[in-house]
């Protein structure tokens, strides 16, 4: 389906717009006012915010479009990537909410793809596509956040299955998930590295218990997960034993240019257009001299940052390797997100302050606090700039 | 347009690459800057450099150029920021001719152009006047007669004004009217220039017009009309310097990051410490925005695209911004050796400093990008 030719996609945009108009649910055509709660996140025990935000998962399911990207026998719709293009931005002309949100799509599904054998990909890929299992990540310790490979929580082999001890921190929405896609240990005497496997383990087993970990901006999207003997069966082990970091590193790569915001179709509202409204115009300028160049940097540095994107996948596109260039992605980005949201702090003034319930305009006090995580989750801003020394600029270690 | 040079452009951009790193090496420019010449280039350099084509490359056929568009034109000027080629390429080919081309008639093009192309005239354009960049302030004046023009004042900061064998020269009726462009002859009579030797060892001048007589002919783009034509040379002018200063930050950063990994000190290259590992990376982003902004803003040219102004603002301002940066950087991680004139680490602070300030430094450009953007 590479190979399509001009008159193909072109007749593929046709439909799917048609398509899309017909099945779109007129409820949902206006804006999300809270993502969180309006969202589909699939599940055991699948929570609709409306009756139509079922009914948009169900069409989207049935014509392969939860998941487009993934091959039809694991329930996906097998487009290519210039009808996955089209799609995204047929939806985006829509305005169409994403019909589900899903760890298990954009985390566990890559590597599961890459990694796991044709009875792991058969099943859990069908039941993420089909909105059956929130999964969840168990990759962080108390005692391993950037120095992740130092890992501790244990599975030990018992012949027909494994045991697991240890703790979890920083796993989102545990306490709702069904599964739990965790680096363990599995051997205690080998180098950091070389001892570490990648387990699927159900969170209804005995001995699994979550906490939420409430954060600065008041939400707790996050818990910590114990494992206290917990059994689990060896099947469920993916790709081969002690070799889980390969699988790390992967998904690692792979989260990091998520969170760069790379692909990300969805249009903002320039920063200088919230500067206009909150601050105003003196005789064609921005009322605040000050803000006013803030504002002109940012949207320079993200302009420009913008454009390195597209030039770095266009090279990619003729062959270049990207490397660890995803580790520039996620270093700029994470940084320019919350430098803007300090700035529309301070264009909001008083007003930016108020910490009323979420949506009655506490809201980007609150997000604000949230971006601080931007350059810690999925490997802090340190740990990007040293990948970039060590990996890119050839730069000798320790 | 994917951001990606195609295959003609890389291939001008590696011969002249090559072509520089052999005849125009640093060590160059120090020769030129110890022999005390004037001229602030090397008229042998240059003949070879017109010799294959690098004059005409942005010159459309007609006029005896190459027809090869801006992009390409920026490769060449990439490659002579990486070994800070003095030459008259950014004067002359990259403002003067663009200038001509955006505002001259028929007869003007056809008489100028090709002789530019060849690298047997050189034209600077002698605009700025106050110590800050206000491209369209003219306080020279000119007076009309039956007899014809005659201008008068002073304009400073002329790029390689001391050798150009024309000055474009802006000039206005009274404070209301706008812009005129004349084209003058150096050698005119009333036309005086003084030397102003500058940090980078190039050619700027200050001249003087002390009635200096032009005909109608002799106006491009018409009097009072003056104005667009320049504003949209100087948006050219600033994202070609912008590829030039480009190679250099580039160049700067090579030199700096080879440094740090031979540099011993505590028994250990210096490249280990994260102190200066990650002011590295973190260089190492921003040249990756720049190489983005100068391609775009380069193809934005080819494509004549209506957001020239906004790119050249924003790549001119971001280029400046960065080009200090690593050049500070680069001094600072050489530790002493790079205060010493031995070193040529400390030529491309030198460079850089004119260049940022060359066309409108960065708080110009941070102001205009705004006010572009409606704000």
């Amino acid at each position: 389906m590479d190979t399509a030719t001009a008159t193909d996609l072109k007749t593929f945009r046709a439909e799917t717009r048609a398509w899309l108009e017909a099945n779109y649910p007129e409820s949902l055509r206006k804006p999300v006012k809270n993502q969180e709660k309006e969202v589909y996140w699939g599940g055991r025990n699948p929570y609709f915010h409306t009756p139509d935000t079922k009914l948009w998962f169900d069409r989207m399911y049935e014509k392969g479009w939860a998941v487009p990207h993934w091959p039809t026998e694991y329930g996906g719709g097998g487009l290519s990537k210039q009808e996955q293009k089209v799609l995204r931005e047929e939806m985006a002309r829509l305005g169409c909410r994403p019909p589900i949100f899903s760890f298990g799509i954009s985390m566990l599904g890559p590597a599961l793809l890459k990694f796991g054998n044709e009875h792991q990909k058969m099943k859990y890929l069908n039941e993420i596509t089909a909105g059956k299992v929130w999964w969840c990540q168990g990759y962080s310790e108390p005692g391993a956040g950037s120095d992740l490979a130092g890992l501790q929580t244990s599975a030990e082999d018992m012949g027909d299955h494994y045991l697991v001890n240890g703790q979890k921190v920083w796993t989102s929405y545990a306490d709702s998930a069904d599964m739990i896609f965790c680096l363990v240990r599995t051997d205690p005497e080998a180098p950091k590295h070389s001892g570490i496997s990648f387990l699927l383990i159900d969170m209804e087993a005995e001995g699994v218990s979550t906490r939420p970990i409430k954060l600065i901006s008041g939400k707790s999207p996050f818990c910590e997960t114990f494992f206290d003997n917990v059994k689990v069966p060896k099947e469920n082990l993916v790709g081969k034993l002690n070799q889980g970091w390969t699988i790390a590193k992967f998904l690692l790569t792979h989260e990091r240019s998520m969170i760069g915001g790379v692909g990300d179709a969805r249009k903002e509202v320039p920063l200088s257009q919230i500067a206009i409204k909150e601050v105003g115009l003196d005789d064609g300028k921005l009322a605040d001299p000050v803000l006013r160049l803030k504002v002109a940097q940012w949207m320079m540095d993200g302009m420009s940052f913008k454009l390195a994107v597209e030039r770095i996948l266009d090279e990619a596109k003729k062959g270049q390797q990207m490397g660890a260039k995803s580790s520039y992605f996620k270093y700029y980005a994470t940084e320019l997100n919350k430098d803007k949201h300090e700035l529309m702090m301070e264009l909001g003034g008083y007003d930016a302050l108020k910490w009323g319930e979420e949506y009655e305009g506490g809201k980007l006090a609150r997000d604000m606090c949230r971006t601080k995580a931007n350059s810690i989750e999925g490997g802090t801003s340190e740990v990007q700039l040293n990948i970039i020394s060590k990996r890119i600029l050839g730069l000798p270690g320790k | 347009m994917a951001l990606v040079l195609n295959e003609e452009q890389q291939m001008l951009k590696t011969s002249a690459k090559e072509f520089l790193a052999e005849n125009a090496p640093v060590e160059a420019l120090r020769k030129l800057r110890d022999s005390k010449d004037p001229k602030g280039y090397d008229p042998a350099l240059w003949s070879q450099m017109t010799e294959l084509g690098f004059a005409g490359i942005a010159i459309p056929e007609e006029y005896g150029g190459m027809g090869f568009g801006y992009t390409g034109l920026g490769q060449v000027l990439e490659e002579t920021g990486r070994t800070l080629t003095a030459s008259p390429l950014i004067s002359s080919v990259l403002l003067s001719a663009t200038l001509i081309n955006l505002a001259g008639n028929e007869h003007q093009k056809a008489a100028l152009l090709p002789a530019i192309a060849d690298g047997n005239l050189l034209v600077s354009v002698a605009n700025e006047e106050s110590n800050a960049h206000k491209p369209l302030a003219a306080e020279t004046r000119f007076r009309k007669s039956s007899k014809g023009y005659s201008i008068t004042g002073t304009k400073k900061f002329v790029l390689e004004g001391g050798t150009a064998n024309k000055f474009i020269v802006s000039a206005k009726k009274n404070s209301k009217s706008g812009l005129t462009l004349f084209v003058v002859d150096a050698g005119a009579k009333g036309v005086k220039i003084d030397q102003t030797p500058m940090m980078d060892s190039r050619n700027i001048v200050t001249v003087t017009f002390k009635s200096v007589k032009a005909a109608a002919t002799d106006i491009l783009g018409g009097e009072g009309k003056g104005a667009a034509p320049l504003e949209k040379a100087l948006d050219i002018a600033r994202i070609g310097l912008s590829a030039e200063m480009l190679g250099s930050m580039m160049e700067a950063y090579d030199r700096t990051i080879a440094y740090l990994k031979e540099r011993q000190q505590f028994g250990v290259p210096i490249g280990v410490f994260q102190g200066l590992q990650h002011r590295a990376a973190d260089m190492y982003c921003e040249i990756e925005n720049c190489k983005s902004l100068v391609i775009k803003s380069l193809q934005a040219i080819d494509s004549d695209s209506k957001g020239l102004a906004v790119y050249a603002s924003m790549t001119k301002a971001k280029i400046s911004q960065e080009l200090k940066r690593v050049t500070n950087e680069a001094i600072q991680m050489y530790g002493g050796i790079g205060m010493t004139d031995d070193e040529e680490i400390g030529f491309f602070m030198k460079r850089a400093r004119v260049a940022q300030r060359t066309f409108g430094d960065s708080n110009y450009h941070l102001d205009r990008f705004a006010t572009l953007n409606g704000f």
